[in-house]
């Protein structure tokens, strides 16, 4: 029998909103026994006083680039990046080449998986062929290979007929539609936040009456269809009002918002540096407060990091070419403590729209440190101060905003099934 | 004393872009000698780097160039041609390797002069940037209307056409600003870009009380890929409603002049009279546009005590 002992951590789950400090105990993989003064004879031990001990975080929103784009990240790289970030389970976007729209590119993904990635991966399937926007993709036999949700992604589905169908589809299958939610004929090249920035700067701005609109389209269809649509990285106030009104009236709706929305407006972009180029763009400050308003209010679900790793010579490019998105695993932890630090989370709010929420929207296991479950288990120092250099960690590309800045909160150790498979001075040990 | 580069008049204070336009007035006298040359730049070597297509500006800093006795260098190519190639940085490291002593950058998108002169030695000298700005376009209007008015504080200037789309009206809107005048722009809804005011001029709804008033009208090329259909509906509906003529001016002041910053849409933003007669000024702007790039050139590539670039290529 293996045994491992977390050691006198300010224990956080949210599923019991149990918040004290304690001693975790896992055992052959599950969780044995959370309480003071575990008997824990020949356990392994972590010491994990001053640190926050919580249930692995849930990212439900990342993209690994395999097959096909190996060059930005692999399973093995993102899957690294990920532990290092304090993830155990993350969901990845089927934009991948070939697209994950067959169950054979699912299996494969889960197969490179389970020999290459220290945390588990959980992919999300296209909802239509191709990302195309027009035939839906075999979700029962998508879902039998491993499939979680369906996506299209940053490809939004915008003929209305096609995204009804996907939605009254998807009740069949009883998985969630995750809409990346942009009216691509508003954006229309858009490339920042339309607004004082975008007109100072002379970059083509990108409305946010765009997310709007196709929220609103969203919502609705999946109030008529009975469907759970899911939200990708809201960015406007707009969208999270529309939000709360549809979840007031029931409709099956969730949501996430990603730590670059809730962290950096538009005014980042002054400098042109393509590292602050993302979709949806960074929005204004009334943005900003409001989605950190609706992620605490309960509006928006949980945090999605949106890990989209591009090439350096990708970004090195004018404003416009270059590809939008950045890395998200490793600076995550650091940049939504700010919540927290804010006093607009408590750390046991924080750790729920991290683990329990994101789990539960993909209806997985985790989230939760209950006895008997499998030990997904993230220690995080929340006051660890080091500096975030991309070329340090473990992601083969080096695209952030947050280079060479100074962070406060680490992700100490990660464990998923009961093995540590990250831990900060040793880096990652499994696989 | 300047900054290391000229990437638009936002960054300049109003004494620097007094320097500059005493400078070009200046150096408007050598344009009047017969042999048009000084060895002001003897040495220096200039590259006019334009990955957009430009006949006019791209002559007339080579001109300047010439007049001041540089070594200049023109490099043309479309974005299109160049992007699978390579990046801006490499195009910037490349060209540093050379050491020049100025680099005169133009592009379709708005920054690449910013990225570029964050990674180069040289000085650079934006030439227009997407819908960001084009300072010495700005600037020798300026100069022009000086040299009409005699003063620029106090004045009225209304800009009339694509603002959403106009480098040329950014650095108008600041420049004209930093030097006392106050400035408006009409043009149809879908081309005023959102939170213009921010820039601390007011939009107007008509021709006709933009213009109202006005000591200045500066009028902007219209493309007419953007005439058909996205943003207005059709090239007679923009001429009738926001072309500018002798009839549209009876409401500015009777010593008003017109500026444009060429080439123009005979017809459609500017009448043909207009476009060749007073009040139209459109040849003083092109004379005056070599004077005030060489008092650029003379400023920003001439100076052996240039500030050292902080970071330099990473």
């Amino acid at each position: 029998m293996t045994r491992l002992l977390i050691q006198g951590g300010r224990v956080l789950d949210p599923s019991t909103s149990l918040d004290e400090v304690a001693d975790v105990l896992i055992e052959d993989g599950a969780i044995a026994a959370v309480g003071a003064g575990l008997d824990a004879t020949g356990a392994e031990r972590l010491d994990a006083a001053g640190c926050w001990v919580a249930p692995g975080f849930v990212d439900l929103h990342t993209h690994l680039r395999e097959p096909g784009q190996e060059y930005k990240e692999d399973i093995a790289s993102g899957g690294r990046s990920a532990a290092a970030g304090g993830f155990a389970a993350i969901a990845c976007m089927a934009n991948t080449d070939p697209v994950n729209d067959d169950p054979s590119v699912t299996e494969y993904i889960l197969a490179r998986a389970r020999t290459d990635s220290p945390v588990r991966v959980y992919p999300v399937a296209a909802a239509t062929r191709g990302l195309a926007g027009e035939v839906m993709t075999e979700m029962s036999a998508l879902l039998e290979a491993g499939a979680v949700a369906f996506s299209d992604d940053g490809k939004t589905i915008m003929d209305s007929g096609v995204m009804r169908r996907v939605f009254e589809y998807s009740t069949l299958v009883h998985a969630p539609v995750i809409v990346h939610a942009e009216d691509r004929c508003l954006v229309r090249g858009g490339v920042v936040n339309e607004g004082p920035v975008s007109t100072r700067l002379g970059l083509p701005g990108n409305p946010a009456v765009a997310e709007a609109v196709h929220v609103a389209r969203d919502l609705m269809l999946a109030e008529a269809t009975g469907a759970h649509v899911h939200i990708a990285h809201v960015s406007t106030a707009q969208a999270v009002d529309l939000l709360r009104s549809a979840r007031q009236r029931g409709v099956h709706a969730t949501a996430e918002v990603t730590p670059h929305h809730l962290a950096l407006t538009d005014e980042a972009t002054a400098g042109y540096d393509t590292h602050t180029k993302m979709a949806p763009p960074l929005r204004s400050n009334v943005d900003v407060l409001a989605c950190r308003a609706g992620l605490v209010d309960g509006t928006i679900d949980a945090i999605a990091t949106d890990h989209a790793p591009h090439a350096v010579h990708e970004k090195e490019v004018d404003f416009v070419e270059a590809p939008p998105g950045i890395l998200g695993f490793e600076t995550a932890v650091p940049v939504t403590l700010d919540l927290v630090r804010a006093s607009e989370l408590t750390p046991l709010e924080w750790v729920r729209r991290l683990s329990t929420n994101p789990a539960r929207i993909l209806r997985k296991p985790g989230g939760r440190l209950e006895v008997g479950v499998p030990a997904d288990v993230v220690v995080v120092d929340p006051e660890r101060r080091w500096t975030y250099d991309p070329a340090k960690g473990f992601s083969k590309s080096r695209n952030s905003p947050w280079a060479g800045q100074e962070m406060e909160g680490r992700p100490v150790a990660t464990v998923v099934g009961g093995q540590v498979v990250y831990h900060v001075d040793r880096g990652v040990l499994i696989p | 004393m300047m900054g290391r580069d000229l990437l638009g008049i936002e960054d300049l204070e109003r004494h620097e872009v007094e320097k500059i336009l005493e400078t070009a007035q200046r150096m408007q006298e050598v344009g009047q000698r017969d042999v048009k040359k000084v060895p002001t730049l003897r040495g220096r070597t200039l590259i006019n780097l334009f990955f957009e297509s430009s006949t006019r500006t791209l002559i007339s800093f080579e001109i300047a160039g010439k007049r001041l006795s540089a070594d200049v260098v023109n490099f043309s190519s479309t974005r299109s041609s160049l992007k699978k190639a390579e990046t801006i940085l490499d195009t910037a490291k490349t060209l540093d390797a050379m050491d020049p002593d100025a680099v005169v950058v133009r592009h379709s998108v708005a920054g690449v002069p910013k990225r570029i002169a964050d990674a180069l030695d040289a000085p650079v000298i934006n030439a227009g940037d997407g819908a960001h700005e084009h300072p010495t376009q700005a600037l020798l209007d300026m100069l022009t209307v000086l040299e009409e008015k005699g003063r620029i504080d106090g004045l009225t200037v209304a800009i009339v056409g694509d603002i959403l789309h106009s480098r040329v009206a950014r650095s108008n809107i600041y420049g004209f600003q930093k030097l006392g005048a106050e400035v408006r722009v009409v043009a149809p809804p879908p081309m005023i870009p959102i939170g213009i005011e921010t820039l601390g001029v007011k939009a107007f709804p008509s021709l006709r009380e933009a213009i109202d008033g006005a000591d200045v009208v500066i009028v902007l090329r219209i493309q007419r890929e953007r005439l058909e259909g996205a943003y207005v509906p059709s090239i007679r509906e923009y001429a009738a409603t926001f072309g500018v003529d002798r009839a549209a001016l009876r409401f500015a002041k009777d010593d008003v002049i017109v500026l444009h910053p060429g080439p123009v849409n005979r017809g459609v933003e500017l009448s043909h009279d207009l476009a060749d007669r007073r009040p139209g000024v459109i040849l003083d702007q092109v004379r005056n546009g070599v004077a005030l790039r060489m008092a650029v050139l003379y400023l920003f590539a001439g100076r052996p005590d240039r500030p050292p670039r902080e970071g330099g290529i990473t």
